[in-house]
């Protein structure tokens, strides 16, 4: 049994927040990979202009971009843990506020229905789930809604097969066009509930770009839609070009006979992602 | 590519002699207004009470930007479509230019032929780079809105690429 404190989670969360300023290694290398093969004039001034700012943010310590996203927190929490001072969710959101209020990242959360914002970019979306062991493992996915924005789920039937599952993928992508900050990360989750479907393609996003499914059947898929989809010619920014997906990352969930539920999720750009163990 | 300058408020003529694809340095004074503040100002215009602003000649740059001790820090565009419902009426009561990420809804492109306006994209995720073109920013209207508040920013050498010019030509993969 280990204990924990609610400030040693806030704080550890308040660094994790530092991710904002960083696009992640896989990420510089897929972006630059699609520079290299880059054909299209205006894609390279984007993609150019892209490389060079992740070069900025890094060095000074700056938001990649504006767009600091919604806090996305997986906590996965050993058993064996115990959790004092407070609850493990209040630590992950007073981590967020001193984070971003530390740093000048963006306030961008706001009730749905009045639209006043919280003023510090809380509350956070905790994903909480218990694994083994005595420790927390805390991965912080700052996420932009330019491209959540562009999500769909879709609650195919049996019968579409898996064409008709490569078919939404692709539609999804399509019809984000140029909104979701294109080259892009493809998060796809098949299978589960309508809900489960979603967090499995959330998950996807957490993987370093260009790491194939170790299940052999979606690996073939995450590179026939990669192909797929890069065939559109949306390219970057939705200029045109060689590369709108940097990757497609599927995973999949035990569903229902009934069903064949297909979440896309997306991710821009700037793939900002931190994670940290107590 | 050579880059072309270009100066805030607009000069119709300046604008008229831009196409799409033509890469802009844009620099002098710009208004920012994302979703809370389009939709006030879509209201106000709507209702016919006074503007916080005189729209005429102006850009309008879709952002919201991440402040610290009151200057931007990162400041890219965002998705323009989502101003789409507003934007030809702006067009329509005189704003020249608006700059954002993302294509337009067919709409927009006939408010910018009919007004003879434009549509700039910045490059979306580029925050570090346009905020240091930022030299000053003054806060105008709307202050309760946060970082949707208006804004006036003065920018130099702003890199833009015209997405949109005034004879409805554009950049986008269709």
């Amino acid at each position: 049994m280990k204990t924990l404190t609610y400030k040693q989670i806030a704080d550890c969360v308040r660094k994790l927040t530092k991710a904002c300023a960083e696009v992640t290694p896989s990420c510089a290398a897929a972006m630059r990979e699609a520079r290299s093969k880059e054909t299209n004039e205006n894609a390279c001034f984007a993609l150019d202009m892209l490389l060079e700012n992740a070069e900025v943010a890094r060095k000074r310590g700056l938001p990649v971009c504006q767009d600091t996203g919604m806090a996305v927190v997986f906590a996965e929490l050993g058993q064996d843990v115990h959790i004092e001072g407070g609850l493990l969710t209040d630590a992950i959101d007073e981590g967020v506020r001193r984070g971003y209020g530390e740093n000048g990242f963006r306030a961008s959360v706001l009730d749905p229905i009045n639209r006043v914002n919280t003023g510090d970019n809380t509350p956070a979306v905790t994903h909480i789930s218990i694994v083994d062991g005595d420790s927390l493992k805390l991965t912080f996915l700052p996420k932009g809604f330019g491209s959540e924005n562009m999500s769909k789920l879709y609650m195919l039937t049996p019968s579409a097969g898996l064409e008709g599952v490569k078919r939404c993928v692709v539609e999804a992508v399509e019809a984000a066009g140029s909104n979701p900050c294109p080259p892009m990360v493809v998060g796809v989750g098949i299978g589960g509930t309508a809900e489960k479907a979603m967090l499995v393609a959330k998950e996807q996003l957490l993987r370093e770009i260009g790491e194939r499914s170790r299940d052999a059947e979606l690996a073939r898929m995450e590179e026939e839609l990669t192909s797929r989809i890069n065939a559109l010619g949306i390219g970057a920014q939705g200029f045109g070009g060689n590369t709108t997906a940097l990757a497609v990352h599927i995973g999949k969930y035990p569903t229902h006979i009934s069903a064949l539920p297909v979440a896309v999720n997306i991710q821009c750009n700037a793939v900002r992602l931190a994670s940290a163990i107590l | 590519m050579n880059w072309k300058s270009i100066s805030a408020p607009f000069d119709k003529a300046a604008i008229a002699a831009l196409n799409a694809g033509d890469r802009v340095k844009l620099s002098g004074a710009v208004y920012t207004a994302r979703d809370a503040a389009h939709k006030r100002l879509f209201e106000a215009l709507q209702n016919g009470t006074e503007l916080p602003v005189s729209l005429k000649g102006q850009g309008i740059y879709y952002v919201g930007a991440c402040f610290k001790d009151g200057s931007p820090i990162s400041a890219g565009p965002t998705t323009a479509m989502r101003m789409d419902k507003y934007a030809p009426s702006l067009y329509d009561n005189g704003v020249a230019a608006s700059i954002g990420k993302g294509d337009r809804a067919r709409e927009v492109y006939d408010a910018i032929v009919r007004n003879g306006g434009i549509y700039f994209a910045a490059i979306g995720g580029a925050g570090a780079i346009y905020a240091d073109c930022i030299k000053s920013a003054r806060l105008v209207s709307y202050p309760e809105l946060g970082t949707e508040a208006i804004y006036e920013f003065e920018v130099k050498d702003f890199p833009l690429i015209v997405a949109i010019d005034c004879k409805g030509n554009a950049i986008y993969h269709k």
